[in-house]
């Protein structure tokens, strides 16, 4: 599925990456903890979450995500906007709630980028 | 005798991070990250590297008055020490385990705080060392072999 498809199926908002919309997108992780994504996201995974700041820009910089959907609405405040377009992420917004997003990109074939945590 | 010391690094630089800047908090690693690509290290060294330097630049921001960063290159590894001037950590054992965070509200509210830190910066780099001195500060060093 590319960002544009998924833009379609979420009735989503490209905030940053208009020019991004054929980009294939291979899996995605949702959280509104960075700590977990930090730990389990992968390198060009899409992000679902609802978290705003500036750091969730930083967390995409740093694990190589393919871009941000920002669920229930939300949009990232200025700073994080900023360092989006000079990162190159990718950012979209729908007015889905986290599981409405998940459920409909799942059922439009996008998989996840882990299904479960390792046991202790 | 022209033999140069096996462990002398071939580039080292150094960084300060300031405690509770949150709007910059990550621009550290953002230039770390970068050096590491202009001189050619692999994809996922970088990734690794990157993750794990963010973590810890999070701590300092989150927990520490500032921190310095040094970043030494060899040519078989990257060596990042991490020292921050701050309340330090009492128990280190217990900050490696997953899960046990003492940060603030403010920062659990911005999605950090869960405990996972420096356990995920374990995971992703080959070697850690943390010592730490109460009400002084603590010293993070983490080693990642260039060829994985």
């Amino acid at each position: 599925m590319t960002l544009g498809e998924m833009k379609d199926v979420l009735d989503a908002e490209v905030l940053i990456g208009d020019e991004c919309m054929d980009i294939e997108v291979k899996d995605a992780f949702a959280a509104d903890l960075l700590s977990d994504v930090l730990a389990f996201a992968k390198e060009g995974t899409l992000l679902i979450t609802g978290i705003t700041n500036p750091q969730v820009i930083r967390t995409a910089e740093m694990l190589e995500l393919i871009g941000i959907v920002f669920v229930r609405g939300k949009k990232p405040d200025e700073d994080a906007v900023k360092l989006a377009r000079i990162k190159k992420v990718p950012l979209l917004s729908t007015r889905y709630i986290m599981f409405e997003t998940c459920g409909r990109l799942f059922s439009s074939g996008l998989v996840s980028c882990m299904k479960r945590v390792e046991n202790d | 005798m022209t033999e140069q010391k096996q462990d002398a690094p071939l580039l080292e630089q150094e960084f300060t991070v300031e405690g509770g800047d949150f709007i910059h908090a990550g621009e550290v690693s953002s230039k770390i990250k970068r050096i590491l690509k202009d001189i050619g290290i692999s994809q996922e060294v970088i990734r690794r590297t990157a993750i794990a330097t963010y973590e810890a630049e999070m701590n300092v921001v989150c927990h520490a008055m500032r921190g310095k960063f040094r970043l030494a290159i060899t040519p078989d590894k990257l060596v990042i020490v991490v020292q921050d001037e701050g309340k330090g950590i009492e128990d280190i054992d217990l900050a490696m385990q997953e899960g046990f965070s003492t940060a603030s509200e403010q920062v659990r509210e911005m999605g950090f705080g869960a405990g996972m830190g420096l356990p995920n910066i374990k995971k992703n780099m080959d070697d850690l060392n943390v010592t730490s001195e109460v009400g002084k500060g603590t010293r993070v060093e983490m080693g990642i072999f260039t060829e994985q």
